[in-house]
């Protein structure tokens, strides 16, 4: 029972799915049926939102009880959860007047606070940086130790060149018509028929997998199998 | 012959609500613009039905070894040796991706090595529906190897919702926790260089597997063993050995060799400066 009703309704919601492609969505059961999943989708992902915030509350609540190393850290996040959460869900009727400008998510909101001087800034700390990332990782992948290695570094130190002005400046002075070599052999031949390759290796994948999910050949994403 | 009675069955049914609700539409409710899609869709599907029927007889299939899923074992068992957890992503996706689904699935596959050698297990998630389906798949796989009471429910936990929220999380699991083998395996964008470099800084044997393209490169040169493509897909049946699902991977392969035949007749036709008709018949509205 555990493992068929959920494989019905699976297979049930990914027919319609399916089918809605084929069909004109307008006006037609199918188009209504496809639009109804959709929106149940949202609905469920939305309230299994509720999951997470007892998962990374129990999760770090543990850490903190049992004094594990760091769980200072544990409890920050803690009052983090609750210091966005609380303020954002509170509704304004309950507040004095004085106050109802920090409830909600608008601008000028505790909660907006928050977000814009705290987690954005955070976030964007971390994309940063990516860039000394990229540096170790690209210094590790280009070490000439072999011959494909070697082709790599020399490919690649000419694509570097040609994807900034000065660079590509340089390459003229090698060859007028270097630049445009580099960007019709190596991006728009090489690199983007074996990104295509990939690519449709990869949907076909997704399809065959798509299909055996469909089919209830394949379970093991419920754990059967 | 179920979904050509459900294709009959929905043509009427949108017929006849169109009739009895709305004014009569100068177009039919079934869009032959896209027929081709359907027929590529039916030749896909009958290829890989009629692998996994061969499979389900018995017929012997040959699917070329994959390095990274044999590791898998491997890496599980260094962790084992170290005394050191293992960590696995599914990917940052929702579990309405493809991708996400497949990294579950295999999820569940190493949940059960990890399982049978009582070697912990730590599975960050970003979306909660992620969660309970990690939680679900983990928990069988603890059942079905016996070791039920070795389960933590905290195996799988919700970080964060915010993808670089995700990676600063996920960065200080690597460098507090030290695992000895870190796979990812599902959807990943800007966050994979950053936790794939530094789960390489921490000394972790890495194993990675994602369809998508532009990270590829990232995860080569950070991690021990990559997954391309398509591989992240086979993986689940890979590690199963079970033939109804290797199947599947065949009839993908034939498929995939129908599209090499049209693509090189393509070219041909390019040449000719013939291909005009023939480009047609695989545009899809």
């Amino acid at each position: 029972m555990r493992t068929t009703v959920p494989l019905v309704i699976g297979f049930i919601a990914g027919v319609i799915m399916l089918l809605s492609f084929f069909f004109r969505t307008e006006g037609t059961l199918i188009g209504t049926a496809s639009e109804e999943l959709l929106i149940w989708s949202s609905i469920i992902a939305g309230f299994s939102f509720l999951l997470g915030a007892a998962s990374i509350i129990r999760v770090n609540w543990r850490q903190i009880s049992l004094r594990k190393p760091g769980w200072i850290y544990n409890l920050l996040t803690v009052i983090a959860v609750f210091a966005m959460m609380i303020p954002a869900l509170t509704p304004k009727g309950w507040l004095p007047e004085s106050l109802v400008s920090l409830a909600g998510r608008d601008t000028g909101s505790i909660y907006d606070w928050f977000f814009t001087y705290v987690a954005t800034p955070m976030s964007q700390t971390m994309f940063a940086v990516l860039a000394f990332y990229i540096a170790s990782a690209a210094y590790r992948a280009f070490r000439a130790r072999s011959a494909e290695a070697t082709l790599l570094l020399i490919t690649a130190a000419l694509v570097m060149l040609w994807r900034v002005p000065m660079g590509e400046a340089f390459l003229r002075t090698l060859n007028q018509h270097l630049p445009e070599w580099i960007n019709t052999y190596v991006m728009s031949g090489i690199n983007l028929s074996v990104q295509r390759g990939i690519v449709i290796g990869a949907a076909l994948g997704a399809a065959s997998f798509s299909l055996r999910i469909l089919l209830g050949i394949e379970r093991t994403y419920m754990g059967r199998g | 012959m179920v979904a050509l009675s459900a294709v009959a069955w929905l043509t009427i049914c949108s017929s006849s609500l169109r009739a009895r609700d709305q004014p009569p539409a100068p177009q039919s409710a079934f869009r032959f613009d896209r027929i081709n899609a359907l027929v590529a869709m039916i030749v896909f599907g009958g290829a890989v039905l009629l692998y996994t029927r061969w499979a389900k007889q018995g017929k012997p299939l040959y699917i070329r070894k994959l390095a990274g899923l044999d590791a898998i074992e491997e890496a599980v068992g260094r962790a084992t040796e170290m005394g050191k957890p293992v960590l696995f992503i599914p990917g940052i996706q929702e579990l309405d991706e493809i991708e996400t689904i497949a990294g579950v699935s295999i999820l569940g596959r190493v949940a059960r090595i990890t399982a049978q050698y009582e070697t912990p297990l730590i599975v960050p998630v970003r979306y909660p529906l992620v969660l309970a389906a990690g939680q679900e798949v983990v928990e069988q796989a603890y059942r079905k190897m016996g070791r039920i009471d070795s389960y933590d429910k905290d195996t799988v936990r919700y970080v964060a919702g915010d993808q670089m929220a995700f990676a600063a999380t996920v960065n200080g699991m690597l460098m507090r926790d030290r695992p000895a083998a870190n796979i990812y395996m599902g959807a990943f964008f800007a966050e994979s260089l950053v936790i794939a470099e530094t789960g390489n800084a921490a000394g972790s044997i890495q194993i990675a597997g994602t369809a998508q393209p532009e990270q590829l490169p990232f995860f080569i040169a950070a991690c021990d063993y990559t997954l391309m493509g398509e591989e992240l897909y086979a993986a689940s049946a890979y590690l199963s050995h079970e033939p109804l699902l290797l199947g599947g991977l065949k009839g993908q392969d034939l498929f995939k060799v129908l599209l090499v035949i049209i693509i090189i007749l393509g070219i041909i036709l390019m040449l000719l400066g013939a291909a005009e008709t023939y480009l047609s018949w695989f545009k899809i509205a």
